[in-house]
């Protein structure tokens, strides 16, 4: 069997190998690759006319906020996150934000209070005292982290879903929105809020959440990334508008469950 | 009809009158797939460098989305691209009964002396409609590839709602092992697969305009 190479009538093989090589990534192509900052490939695929990286980056949130639609779909209320034995808690649980452990929010836990806003009838803010002698609910779940990395870790407080109906939270609210010390935010939807591991959490592994990790209050939520657990939350309103959260506005997928 | 038309002078044989080797769909399809592919993997690698699984991380100038969350809007905006495209090609690769004609069976013996054949530069292709061993065992792998890098990958983005699958790949840290795992046979299938459409032009002047 030898190899026979005809020459192709009509079809020249020299313009194909360029067709093709177009769609390997050398060097001249890697602006391709490179895509938001100038070409984008699936922005060439809706037939928009690109410019400038805003217009391909624009599609690109079009279809982020689409997946956000797609995920609150594929969320099931009742469908729990797998927990964990305790000797699958990773020791020491990273300790992990945009800025480093040192510069983490002090909070004072003596003059601490929950602020409490919105569609809500009791805005009666929350003291920490008051706060634990609430019935504790405990669970020991892995936190993914939008980088890919994850930790499984054990938090214990007060079941959100119970704290919202004990304020007189309006529970056909959209949102609830939290704000933290240090400026960080997040909002997230009802149906999350009301999720029956979604938790105010006070403890980690039974002791009162260090600093690391919160202090005072986490809102642990084993069904969302990592970055939408807020951490040393001061205020929590109900509300029917989105204000968006830290990472969010920057880009990254406002939904983002797991 | 004219004489022109019913008696025409022998000449070499235009496009038209060789056989279709690629049907349209399977043409689409594959264009389609590459470009997803493409822009998976390089999101892929943007967004492995967040957190590396092994002790290297991916040139940033290969790497697609300037940083983690333009990557992640990439990734999950192609993979709709992927996953649709690719269901369509599965269901009609079964259906059309092309799978069954052109991709088995795949003998060991027949796979062992091609590939011998092949690295002795003696394989023919001279009919492009009929795969050797290699390419039967290569393709059916690339659509294994295919098939677990998008379940691995789903597995990974609802570790929750999704917890059997991910449980099937032996839990979310694992996944991420498959997911990877995955990547690297596409690229490497990729890497021989554009040498050799390279080396033998025909065959890529056969998927783009069919024969």
């Amino acid at each position: 069997m030898a190899r026979q190479r005809k020459v192709l009538p009509g079809v020249d093989p020299k313009l194909l190998i360029e067709d093709a090589g177009k769609l390997l990534p050398e060097p001249s192509r890697r602006l391709f690759l490179r895509g938001a900052a100038s070409l984008g490939a699936l922005a060439v695929l809706s037939g928009c006319d690109i410019v400038d990286g805003d217009t391909s980056e624009n599609a690109l949130r079009v279809i982020s906020t689409f997946n956000d639609r797609v995920q609150a779909l594929l969320f099931n209320p009742n469908t729990l996150a797998p927990e964990y034995p305790e000797t699958m808690i990773t020791r020491p649980f990273p300790f992990n934000a945009y800025y480093s452990e040192d510069e983490a929010p002090d909070v004072d836990g003596e003059q601490y209070q929950l602020e409490i806003g919105g569609l809500v009838e009791n805005k009666k803010p929350w003291t920490l005292p008051e706060l634990h002698k609430l019935p504790e609910v405990s669970q020991i779940t892995r936190h993914v982290c939008v980088e890919g990395w994850s930790a499984i870790g054990s938090w214990q407080g007060v079941k959100l879903s119970d704290f919202l109906k004990l304020v007189g939270a309006d529970l056909s609210a959209k949102y609830v929105w939290f704000q933290c010390a240090e400026g960080y935010s997040n909002t997230i939807d009802m149906p999350t809020a009301l999720h029956p591991q979604t938790q105010l959490t006070l403890k980690f592994d039974h002791q009162i959440l260090p600093r690391a990790y919160g202090f005072p209050i986490k809102i642990r939520i084993p069904t969302k990334l990592g970055f939408k657990n807020p951490k040393y939350v001061t205020a929590m309103w109900v509300q029917n508008n989105d204000a968006g959260g830290y990472w969010e506005n920057q880009g990254y997928n406002w939904f983002s469950g797991l | 009809m004219t004489i022109e038309a019913t008696v025409s002078p022998p000449h070499v044989p235009k496009a038209a009158a060789r056989p279709l080797i690629h049907p349209a769909w399977v043409r689409v399809t594959h264009w389609i797939n590459a470009l997803a592919m493409l822009v998976m993997i390089g999101s892929g690698w943007q967004i492995y460098d967040a957190a590396p699984l092994f002790g290297f991380t991916f040139p940033r100038q290969l790497a697609l989305g300037n940083w983690l969350a333009g990557a992640l809007l990439w990734h999950f905006a192609a993979m709709w691209l992927l996953m649709a495209n690719g269901v369509v090609y599965l269901i009609l690769g079964i259906l059309s009964g092309r799978f069954r004609r052109k991709l088995f069976p795949v003998y060991p013996r027949e796979v062992f002396s091609d590939l011998l054949a092949a690295l002795r530069g003696k394989l023919a292709h001279d009919d492009l409609s009929v795969y050797n061993a290699v390419q039967k065992l290569l393709y059916l792998g690339i659509i294994v590839a295919g098939i677990t890098i998008v379940l691995s990958g789903l597995s990974i983005w609802k570790p929750v709602q999704f917890h059997s699958l991910t449980s099937f790949f032996g839990g979310y840290n694992t996944a991420r092992y498959v997911h990877f795992a995955a990547m690297t046979a596409i690229v490497a299938f990729l890497v021989v697969h554009v040498s050799l459409a390279l080396l033998v032009p025909k065959s890529l002047r056969a998927m783009i305009i069919g024969r």
